[in-house]
């Protein structure tokens, strides 16, 4: 039997990886991406750091250079965006009134930012970030120094641009409704170390505030952020950091399941067997959280990308990877290994004062997630330790003269080996 | 600019030229030399992009930083005295005949 024809939605890092990890299995069907963006424009974690610094240059945000597609045989169609999908003819209809045949079809739509649901969020100087473009105007808007900048959302998009505007010299205010910053990323021990650090550098950070309007000036644009109580805070932009959406859109053309995300199995598979979903837009079924997730993380969307090459290749392998996450802010290295919402032991090691030390978190006993500051061995051991049986104890944590480098190493019992 | 040699667990070779001020990682990710990921694009958080220097390479590399000794503890593949992050390997002149050897896997 002939290969199958795929056609991978989205040309970011869950689509490209996908395309790229199909090619490095030896599959040779034909692949056509199709995306909003050209996929060698679509590298992000440095929008909110080096490049809105000024500091990374634009050909850090390729994905993989152009001309990769040309010798890995990948059609590439970019700016004709896919409208519906007909699962029974099995083709997706693009924008222009093309339709572009499927065997397997992969649906790596990703997210956009979330609106700030207030009056007055769509003045102008309101920010979101999250394409090239988000992070040119911002940058744009940041050259002109000094600027009152109010940041809505403490999380890692919202800390990240404050971090680096006030590296630039602006004025920078936080606000949050959730009583602590990184809420639903971090435990209580990281969020106070990691609001401690934006305070010592002159952030004001406001916890527990809730936005309730924008007001603009008379040309429309944000000048006023007021909060709950009435204070208001003299703003010349916002950035908005609330979260994101995922695109469910197109998967609801299909009639596939949707609930926060496409609805999948631990193959990726959505409801329809011959389409997968990966990445941001993705809801998957987690054996570590004991849940269904949606992350949104490189490291996701890399490795659920080797995930669906090997299930189009008919070598199944189940989505298991251990999730990490990396953030960077006042030279504060942040790295997060396995998942810790659910914990109910927390053990700290190193120093958080000054800014080098882990903290473990156990449920029932079990290791199920460590968060790393300056402690990148730290980071890398209890990626390894998290993916095997190995087990750690809060007790051997505590010992006197604790040092995971000292563990025998450990492989994986379960690994996503694809190389791409 | 340096010749940089990469060769995969299988023993085929790629050899690419790559300009400063890339880096080894940079170079095999510009030239489409599959086996490196790079997951956090280059800033010594990931461990993705761990090579063995070839043993007999009489290439003179930089000195390893603590940060980068700290990554290749979380290498997928066993760490060798060999082992480098190839984004920690800024390309020189100096560096024109390297070899490296891919891991069998970076993740």
């Amino acid at each position: 039997m002939a290969a199958p024809a795929v056609v991978v939605v989205g040309a970011g890092q869950a689509g490209v990886e996908t395309a790229a990890a199909l090619r490095g299995r030896g599959f040779t069907g034909r692949i056509t991406l199709i995306g909003d963006e050209p996929p060698w424009a679509g590298y992000r974690p440095p929008l909110s750091k080096g490049y809105l610094a000024g500091a990374a240059p634009a050909e850090d945000m390729a994905l993989r250079p152009a001309s990769f597609f040309a010798e890995r045989d990948i059609e590439i169609r970019v700016g004709d965006r896919a409208t519906s999908v007909d699962p029974e003819r099995r083709t997706v209809t693009l924008r222009s009134g093309l339709r572009v045949p499927y065997d397997r079809l992969v649906l790596a739509t990703g997210s956009r930012p979330r609106q700030l649901p207030v009056p007055g969020a769509s003045l102008g100087g309101v920010l979101t970030l999250r394409s090239r473009a988000d992070a040119d105007e911002l940058r744009a808007r940041l050259s002109d120094p000094p600027r009152r900048l109010v940041v809505v959302g403490a999380g890692f998009i919202g800390l990240e641009v404050a971090a680096t505007a006030r590296g630039l010299g602006h004025e920078v205010t936080v606000v949050d409704v959730q009583r602590r910053a990184l809420a639903r990323a971090l435990t209580p021990v990281l969020s106070s170390r990691v609001v401690a650090e934006h305070r010592a550098h002159g952030v004001r950070v406001l916890l527990g505030r809730e936005v309730t309007a924008l007001h603009g000036d008379t040309e429309g644009q944000v000048q006023i952020m007021e909060l709950d109580g009435g204070e208001r805070i003299a703003a010349d932009l916002a950035v908005i950091g609330v979260g994101v959406l995922p695109h469910t859109d197109l998967a609801l053309t299909a009639d596939l399941m949707v609930g926060d995300g496409i609805v999948v199995d631990e193959r990726l598979r959505t409801s329809d067997p011959d389409i997968y979903a990966l990445g941001d837009c993705a809801r998957f079924p987690s054996p570590r959280a004991g849940r269904h997730l949606r992350i949104e993380s490189v490291q996701n969307a890399s490795d659920q990308a080797k995930c669906v090459a090997a299930g189009i290749c008919d070598e199944p392998f189940a989505y298991t990877s251990v999730p990490w996450f990396w953030s960077e802010q006042y030279g504060l290295r942040m790295q997060l290994a396995g998942l810790t919402a659910g914990h109910d032991e927390v053990v700290t090691s190193g120093d958080v004062e000054g800014g080098r030390f882990s903290v473990f978190s156990f449920r029932a006993g079990r290791l199920i997630g460590v968060e790393s500051v300056n402690r990148p061995a730290d980071h890398g051991i209890s990626r390894r330790l998290l993916a095997s049986d190995t087990t750690l104890t809060p007790d051997e944590v505590r010992a006197p003269g604790f040092d995971l480098k000292k563990l025998p190493r450990t492989s994986p019992t379960e690994r996503v080996a694809v190389r791409t | 600019m340096a010749k940089i040699t990469y060769q995969h667990p299988n023993g085929t070779v790629t050899v690419v030229d790559v300009e400063a001020p890339n880096t080894v990682m940079r170079g095999a990710k510009l030239n489409n030399v599959d086996g490196i990921e790079a997951q956090c694009g280059g800033s010594a958080q990931c461990g993705t992009c761990h090579v063995y220097v070839d043993e007999a390479s009489t290439v003179v590399l930089p000195e390893m930083d603590p940060v980068e000794d700290d990554v290749l503890y979380g290498t997928a593949c066993e760490r060798t005295e060999h082992s480098r992050l190839s984004c920690q390997l800024p390309v020189t002149e100096a560096l024109d005949g390297l070899l490296v050897h891919l891991p069998e896997a970076q993740s």
